[in-house]
């Protein structure tokens, strides 16, 4: 499997804080990969490298081969969907209109967007299932609606790497469940998928790998090593109940001090 | 003797057509993004740029142009660094190139009649020369606004994501905040530093209300800016008021006006 991301003993510091510390980690083409992690354990930090928008201090970064800043055109190929709340959502702007954005970047300074641009953003609706509501303003969908309407901008661009930062923070148990379905059928087009997430135990169901950090690279393997091994303990710094419910267990985290106070 | 018979009302109404339109379309940004204050910073910036000039004895134009342009930048540079916010950074520009402006300007011996002009507006001062500069200026700001429309539209609604595009984001809102300078620069005559920031907020915020679409809240706001200044005009021409201060009351009397029919009807 050709290796889509590389990262090679990569530090990061930011505002004198080292954010990640001697991550190496591969992600090969075509695979699903989530992130976990507690919160400030750098998860944002480590997708905003892979995108270029973070220069690391020291260690090798490279996306399709070549330096992220490098990338030049090959950027339209990584998608991105970041966090929904960096968004005005009273913005006057139809679903459709928000979609046909993520073509914006492969047009060029001054170009307008034409036939086969809409078509693609058509298309990018069509896929993730919200193609109905491509006439609403963005700010009338519901969370899972309008998260699946940013995956669709990620999407309209034809990107082969697909980043998403916590997509499914307010969304709903069933929701989220459906959007990982979602992610899945993403994936069986060719595209290789990195998210993070702090939803450590469903999102295992539909991932080929999970990568926990926490600074440093804790674990990365395949979701029944991870989930089962002592790295989630380590990495929440709290205790970790596991239960099982189907093939993969399930964890529930709870700070240290309440476990103990419950005595379960 | 009708309003129209009268070369400096003539002149007027055009050049306030033209700031309806300009302010209105601009505004639109200014409005979502946020950035009224900026607006309003702009505007005073502005008006120190008019005193620097008429001390020095250059064209006060010059001065209210390049006063606010240096201002535009460095907010947008200060809001990227992030070192201050960047209401505090306004804040302080506001009032210290206020306070600039009055204090070179009392300097000027007869100084008042100049100051109360681009404070509250004046439609006596737009000379024909006034008018050509206003033409320039328009058709820059819509020109800018017409090749970088996806641009700015993409850099106001998901700055994040725009950078991400590889977009140079940093550049655009630079940009952004010019053309709101030069608008404010085109409407100092006609409305006065005071309140141009009225007239970058208030059709665009009235607009808001009835429209759902952007590029219809761009062509709304422009023409109720049109609208609104035109109209304000022929009322101070008639009651004989300062033309700033009538063009903002009857704008503001719009919005409210629009605000009550909506609630009404929802």
């Amino acid at each position: 499997m050709r290796p889509v991301v590389e990262l090679e003993d990569v530090w990061v510091e930011l505002g004198g804080h080292t954010v990640l510390e001697a991550i190496t980690m591969r992600v090969g083409e075509g695979e699903f990969v989530s992130v976990v992690g507690p919160n400030g354990a750098g998860k944002t930090t480590l997708l905003k490298v892979i995108l270029g928008l973070v220069v690391p201090q020291r260690g090798e970064v490279r996306v399709f081969g070549r330096p992220p800043r490098d990338l030049g055109r090959d950027r339209a190929r990584i998608g991105y969907v970041p966090q929904v709340e960096e968004v005005d959502l009273r913005f006057p702007l139809r679903v459709f209109d928000v979609v046909l954005m993520g073509r914006y970047g492969t047009l060029g300074l001054g170009r307008r967007p034409r036939g086969e641009d809409r078509r693609a953003a058509l298309e990018a609706l069509e896929l993730v299932g919200i193609r109905d509501l491509a006439g609403k303003l963005i700010g009338e969908l519901s969370g899972g609606q309008r998260q699946r309407a940013f995956v669709a901008r990620a999407l309209a661009a034809k990107p082969k790497l697909l980043l998403l930062d916590e997509p499914t923070t307010g969304v709903d148990p069933a929701a989220s469940e459906s959007f990982y379905e979602l992610l899945r059928k993403i994936q069986e087009t060719g595209v290789t998928v990195l998210m993070v997430t702090h939803d450590v135990g469903v999102v295992s169901r539909y991932v080929d790998k999970v990568a926990c950090i926490n600074r440093r690279l804790v674990v990365h393997g395949r979701p029944e090593e991870v989930v089962t091994s002592e790295a989630l303990a380590e990495m929440y710094g709290c205790a970790a109940l596991f239960f099982h419910h189907g093939r993969i267990p399930h964890m529930v985290v709870r700070p240290h001090a309440d476990f103990r106070k419950e005595g379960t | 003797m009708s309003l129209l018979g009268y070369v400096f009302m003539q002149r007027a109404l055009i050049a306030g057509a033209l700031i309806g339109a300009t302010a209105g379309a601009i505004g639109v940004y200014v409005v979502l993004r946020g950035f009224s204050f900026i607006g309003a910073g702009i505007a005073h910036a502005a008006f120190g740029g008019v005193a620097i000039a008429l001390l020095l004895g250059i064209d006060p134009l010059w001065g209210a142009l390049a006063f606010p342009l240096v201002v535009a930048w460095g907010i947008a540079y200060t809001s990227r660094r992030a070192a201050i916010k960047e209401e505090v950074a306004v804040g302080i520009l506001f009032a210290a190139s206020m306070a600039l402006g009055i204090f070179l300007l009392s300097f000027i011996p007869g100084y008042r009649a100049d100051l109360f002009g681009y404070l509250f507006g004046n439609i006596l001062a737009v000379s024909s020369r006034d008018l050509f500069t206003s033409f320039v200026l328009a058709g820059l700001v819509f020109t800018a606004m017409t090749v970088l429309y996806k641009e700015f539209l993409f850099v106001t609604f998901d700055p994040g994501m725009a950078e991400v595009s590889g977009l140079p984001v940093g550049v655009l809102q630079g940009v952004l905040l010019s053309l709101v300078a030069l608008t404010v620069v085109l409407s100092l005559r006609v409305v006065g530093a005071v309140l141009v920031a009225a007239l970058l907020v208030i059709p665009a915020a009235t607009a808001y209300q009835v429209v759902r679409n952007f590029h219809h809240l761009l062509l709304f706001s422009a023409l109720i800016g049109v609208a609104e200044v035109v109209g304000g005009l022929i009322i101070s021409f008639y009651l004989d008021t300062p033309s700033g201060p009538t063009i903002v009351l009857l704008s503001a009397s719009l919005f409210g006006l629009v605000m009550i029919l909506r609630k009404r009807s929802a």
